[in-house]
């Protein structure tokens, strides 16, 4: 385990996205932009994933989801927010069933902006995200140390 | 009696890009019934019309799904347009149609990758993908944006293609087409593909109609509907046929996608020869009143718009029955019967777009 911050594992969940940034990501994953040279891989189980990549924001019925999803994850962890929507509701942020970004259920680390969020600048968040992450886990090794 | 367990499905799932909850009935490894759930991703945004004007909900309804999100906008400025009896230049209906069939091309390369990737067949997936990505460029190049771009509005459109820029799509289109019709072979020909599709997931011609199928799932099953030949936008100026297949299963739909992929590029080489130089956008004065019907096809079937507007810049109400929806009674049916194994893939067979289906 000593070396597990090398290759964090990536788990996406479209809260209530419109598909646009839910494409985006799955885009960052094929070739052409292809996110996993930066050493992460996509997983669709909660209990592997490091990294939680999460599109659209949160509803009353998602609400759960998201949150049994975060508290399944191993530590430590690493939320990134991909598109305005998981920022803070963005457009739909009047809607009546729209409680607001991410942040409102679950600690966020990382937001990308963007309505599309553009497959550019959801790279940079991850390669953000993996550093986070690494820093993350150092500090927990050093106070098992401790 | 053999035992029955119920299995949930969902929301979150490997194979499910986007979450729709699903209680499996199960005798063994027999699905003997699936009762979906949905509202994972309900939003209300048909309640904005409230609050956003009439002119804003252009952007709003775009983000109904952010696959055939140009066909939205469309839509809405359609049936807007119709209230305000607004005449739509022709060069604008002409650039729609493009839009929208280069939509079209792109959702059914994004379908048949998460396809393949719900049978297992990776490098299929990618390569769908890498020739999705062509489709995105040219999207790219003309609108700026890559998924949702903004170029609908009432009235017309915002940004215009130049002669030269749509014949070096159509040179792209060209290119485009050798390399699809390889990686399409892949889905008609290999035994593996066929092995998975063949069979699986049958919808009879009456269970279609009983269930109220749209779209692909439709002609999959042998009957001819399209709106696209009801005449809106530019299609009544273009020569097109429809594509229906008899086989009424997974490799029927998967068959009728993939043609209606060429047919998309057949149509933007007819518009292209065809499209006229006029305005872009007719001016739109005041606030509609009265009410509309608009249906269209989108990649995953008709969509049908209904918009009240009460003379003040904010409409009384509009609903949205889209094609996912409509399909679900299908999927269920589908399921009935099928391998626990195949519930991913039968899912993918009728396209689904769940943030289309709740909104």
């Amino acid at each position: 385990m000593k070396n597990i911050h090398k290759s964090p594992w990536l788990l996406h969940y479209d809260g209530s996205s419109c598909n646009g940034c839910d494409i985006e990501v799955l885009a960052c994953t094929t070739p052409v932009y292809d996110v996993e040279r930066f050493g992460v891989v996509n997983t669709g189980n909660p209990m592997h994933a490091d990294i939680f990549l999460i599109t659209g924001g949160i509803n009353s019925q998602n609400e759960e989801v998201v949150r049994q999803i975060y508290e399944q994850m191993p530590n430590p962890k690493v939320v990134v927010a991909v598109g305005t929507c998981a920022c803070t509701g963005g457009i739909f942020k009047e809607c009546y069933n729209i409680k607001g970004g991410v942040d409102t259920v679950i600690p966020v680390d990382i937001y990308v902006p963007g309505c599309a969020a553009r497959p550019e600048s959801i790279i940079d968040g991850v390669v953000k995200a993996v550093g986070l992450f690494r820093e993350k886990h150092l500090k927990e090794k050093e106070g098992e140390k401790a | 009696m053999p035992k029955r367990s119920i299995v949930p499905f969902g929301p979150q799932h490997p194979v499910l890009p986007e979450p729709i909850h699903l209680d499996l009935v199960l005798e063994d490894e027999k699905v003997i019934e699936a009762i979906p759930s949905i509202g994972y991703v309900h939003r209300g945004l048909e309640s904005l019309v409230t609050k956003k004007d009439f002119n804003e909900m252009v952007y709003v309804t775009e983000r109904i799904c952010g696959i055939c999100s140009f066909m939205h906008g469309m839509g809405y400025s359609m049936a807007v347009e119709k209230i305000m009896n607004v005449e739509v230049p022709r060069r604008a209906e002409y650039l729609r149609t493009i839009w929208a069939e280069m939509s079209r091309i792109h959702s059914h390369l994004l379908w048949l990758g998460l396809l393949a990737d719900a049978f297992g067949f990776e490098s299929l997936f990618m390569q769908s993908w890498r020739l999705r990505e062509k489709i995105l460029d040219m999207f790219e190049i003309s609108t700026g944006g890559r998924v949702i771009f903004s170029v609908n509005k009432i009235g017309g459109v915002l940004k215009d293609m130049p002669a030269d820029m749509l014949n070096q799509f159509v040179s792209i289109l060209n290119d485009m087409e050798k390399d699809l019709r390889a990686t399409t072979k892949v889905f008609l020909e290999d035994y593996t593909v066929k092995s998975r599709l063949v069979g699986v997931g049958i919808l009879t011609k009456e269970d279609a109609i009983r269930r109220g199928a749209v779209g692909p799932m439709m002609r999959a099953s042998g009957i001819e509907v399209d709106m696209r030949k009801t005449g809106y936008a530019a299609y009544n100026d273009i020569d097109f046929e429809l594509i229906t297949s008899k086989e009424c299963d997974s490799y029927g739909r998967c068959c009728v996608r993939i043609d209606e992929i060429f047919q998309s590029i057949e149509i933007i080489r007819q518009a292209v020869k065809k499209i006229p130089d006029t305005e872009l956008s007719a001016t739109v004065k005041g606030f509609p009143n009265g009410e509309a019907f608009v249906r269209l096809e989108q990649p995953r079937g008709e969509a049908f718009y209904y918009v009240r507007a009460n003379g003040s810049k904010f409409l009384d109400r509009m609903r949205v029955r889209t094609p996912t929806f409509a399909n679900l009674p299908a999927l269920t049916q589908t399921l009935q019967g099928c391998q626990f194994a195949d519930v991913p893939l039968l899912i993918l067979t009728i396209d689904p777009c769940i943030s289309c289906t709740e909104r």
